[in-house]
């Protein structure tokens, strides 16, 4: 038996912001708590070429090209993209382009000046707004819950289904609301909150989850810093993240391309006004931070929850009471190259990298720079902007011209070193101090040992050649 | 898709905690079509040397883990990227069944729209069965979906798998066709929305 739910606005009691997104989308619903999503918003990249394929193989056709949108980010090269010479990854440009030529879908493709990662791109474009269910075969789809979205990474049968009827069967996600209030130190960010928060919770912490980012730190976070935070959602197994729309919200999306306008625009923001957690809706789970006693964290082993303070050491397994736990930590250590004990700031490292969907909006680029500004890296490095249009920005700032006289390579937009599917990757046995959301084994390379952290500390650790404290590095700096 | 009732046979005590998909395959290996087969990419970096020779001590290469169709493993299996693949990986190596305390959300999802069981087994009947195992590597385990038991021995114990996903599993039924019976409640449903949204539609015509 199924039960349509209309639009399933005449619901009673508090209901937080989650509660508001799915009853909005709600197709119809099953006894077992499953409902079929209509779904708002859909990005495809060339990943999803196994879902174009299992179209292909049933026939099927795209039901709603409109609101499919094609970004080409995982596989472009960063660099010399009139001859793409891997013969491969020139197919899988190719693929994408005829694919969403053949369905009549918009693509930001690798020649595009809109081009970039498509969770730079989406927010960038306007087509990331407050309300909206969005999906994208990519995990870090949770960044657009920034805007107050109901956004999450499916799978590529997954994203066939949502190519050809436009919905998805979702279970519900129970609540989770972690809040940071308190004020955050100088060079204290976004990245360290979210570090800090799966460092607490754990790899698994928030699985089955859909949470929500509150507090008084959230509040004050720009849409990029918010964007951060819920980015990394994934990193904690959360089914995804979201934070409230609020001014901060309507500022941002205002005059964007695909963005709402005038009239339209007025009554969108009416709505989205509504939207925010009703004052006593009830959580699932609740978690509370103090963004005061956060300090600037790195990763030192293999899994995102392996975080601590860049004041802290390398754990210790022979201290572990729980001897799964000591096993794990055992192996992270001989992977990562580090011992028991050690101290974080000072591991010499062998490159950076600053750039992905985590940090690499114009905002996580000004932080970087304002630490290398005239200074030189001691260690080579790639900075890949998210989008073109950051990348023209940013080189209208000038930059550009700071990384690159600080002795690091500056390049085009796409996913580069954060995956390495382009050809951009750490060597095996090398340490790279990385801006991006994952060290998982061999990610950005076989072998290639991984630590993440925020762009103002992997501009830090650019200048010390090591991991090392950025705070120091900021006295007297803006 | 093939329906899942009843899988028996050797299991490959993974036992490690944490594997995210990324070591399930590698993000290289991704550009092959499905119809070449994934089975060889399977934990390619974990299994194979840089050269790209088997580490012998590795549990899927050596037997009875390389002819398994049960994999068992600690918590949170298939964290991390959404990349379908690591389920084909799994699928084309020979896996049906995967016994883990905890998975990856969207990992899971994927599983099952394969033919893959990804059954929640509690911590202690993990530990009791990777014991098992490394006492008796030959060890017969048999996984019946019907019963949502998992036995070894003379242990048999129940596991958790989400209803749908069950009846999914046991029939092989396909999303896409459920979806299509319910066409006229999605189109009812597009305009009301659009009606009462008109800004979820797309602001701009590219050519505007
Ligand atoms: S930048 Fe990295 S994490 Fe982000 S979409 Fe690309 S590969 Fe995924």
């Amino acid at each position: 038996m199924v039960r349509s739910a209309g639009n399933g606005k005449a619901r009673s009691g508090p209901r937080t912001l989650f509660d508001k997104l799915w009853a909005d989308h709600v197709v119809v619903e099953r006894p077992s708590g499953d409902a079929l999503l209509w779904i708002d918003r859909h990005f495809v990249h060339e990943g999803s070429f196994h879902a174009f394929n299992q179209l292909k193989a049933r026939g099927g056709r795209v039901a709603e090209p409109g609101l499919t949108f094609g970004v080409a980010d995982h596989y472009v090269p960063t660099r010399d993209r009139d001859h793409v010479g891997n013969p491969e990854i020139a197919r899988m440009i190719d693929d994408l382009d005829a694919n969403t030529a053949r369905h009549g879908i918009e693509l930001f493709g690798m020649r595009d000046p809109r081009q970039g990662i498509v969770h730079v791109v989406g927010p960038e474009q306007g087509l990331t707004l407050p309300g909206l269910t969005m999906v994208c075969g990519d995990s870090h789809t949770s960044t657009h819950g920034a805007f107050g979205a109901y956004a999450f990474g499916i799978g590529a049968s997954e994203v066939a289904h949502v190519l050809m009827t436009q919905t998805l069967w979702q279970k519900k996600p129970r609540r989770m609301r972690i809040t940071i209030d308190g004020t955050p130190i100088a060079g204290v960010g976004a990245k360290d909150f979210i570090l800090s928060i799966i460092a607490a919770i754990g790899a698994d912490g928030a699985r089955g989850h859909a949470v929500e980012y509150a507090g008084a730190a959230v509040r004050s976070l720009s849409m990029a810093g918010r964007m951060t935070m819920c980015n990394m959602s994934i990193e904690a197994g959360a089914r995804c993240g979201m934070i409230a729309p609020d001014e901060t919200t309507f500022r941002w999306i205002e005059g964007r391309p695909f963005a709402p306008k005038g009239a339209l625009l007025e009554q969108a923001a009416e709505s989205w006004r509504r939207l925010p957690s009703d004052a006593d809706a009830e959580f699932d789970r609740e978690i509370s931070l103090d963004a005061s006693r956060i300090a600037p964290v790195v990763t030192w082993g293999t899994s995102p929850e392996d975080a601590l303070p860049i004041d802290g050491t390398v754990p210790d397994p022979s201290r572990e009471a729980d001897e799964g736990r000591a096993a794990a930590i055992r192996d992270a250590l001989a992977y990562m190259g580090l011992s028991a004990g050690q101290k974080l700031s000072g591991i010499a490292i062998d490159r950076v990298f600053i750039g992905s969907c985590t940090n690499a909006r114009i905002e996580d680029l000004r932080a970087a720079a304002s630490v290398l500004a005239g200074r030189k890296a001691k260690v080579p490095g790639l900075v890949s902007p998210g989008s073109a249009q950051v990348k023209r920005q940013a080189e209208e700032e000038g930059l550009d011209r700071i990384f690159v006289e600080a002795g690091l390579d500056w390049v085009e937009s796409g996913c580069s070193m954060c995956v390495g599917m382009n050809g951009d990757s750490v060597p095996a046995g090398e340490r790279c101090a990385s801006t991006t959301n994952r060290n998982f084994r061999g990610r950005q390379g076989p072998g290639a040992r991984t630590h993440l952290m925020s762009p103002a500390m992997a501009a830090a650790a650019a200048v010390a050649g090591s991991l090392a404290d950025v705070r120091p590095m900021l006295e007297g700096r803006s | 898709m093939k329906p899942l009732v009843q899988v028996a046979g050797h299991a490959c005590a993974l036992g490690l905690a944490n594997v995210d998909t990324d070591q399930l395959i590698p993000a290289r290996f991704m550009k092959r079509p499905r119809s070449e087969g994934y089975g060889d990419f399977l934990m390619h970096d974990l299994r194979r040397d840089e050269e790209g020779a088997e580490k012998p001590g590795f549990p899927l290469n050596r037997e009875p883990g390389r002819s398994a169709s049960i994999l068992v493993a600690r918590r949170n299996f298939g964290s991390g990227s959404s990349r379908e693949a690591a389920v084909y990986a799994l699928a084309d190596h020979g896996i049906r069944v995967i016994l883990a305390p905890t998975y990856g959300d969207i990992f899971a999802s994927n599983a099952v729209k394969n033919g893959l069981l990804p059954a929640v087994l509690g911590e202690e009947e993990i530990e009791e069965l990777l014991a098992a195992l490394a006492a008796v590597p030959e060890q017969h385990v048999a996984v019946d979906l019907t019963t949502c038991t998992v036995s070894w021995g003379n242990r048999a114990v129940p596991f958790q798998i989400d209803t749908v996903w069950r009846e999914q599993l046991l029939n092989g039924w396909d999303d896409i066709d459920v979806t299509r019976s319910f066409s006229n409640e999605i189109a009812r449903f597009r305009t009301a929305t659009e009606r009462e949204r008109p800004w979820m539609k797309r602001g701009r015509d590219p050519g505007a």
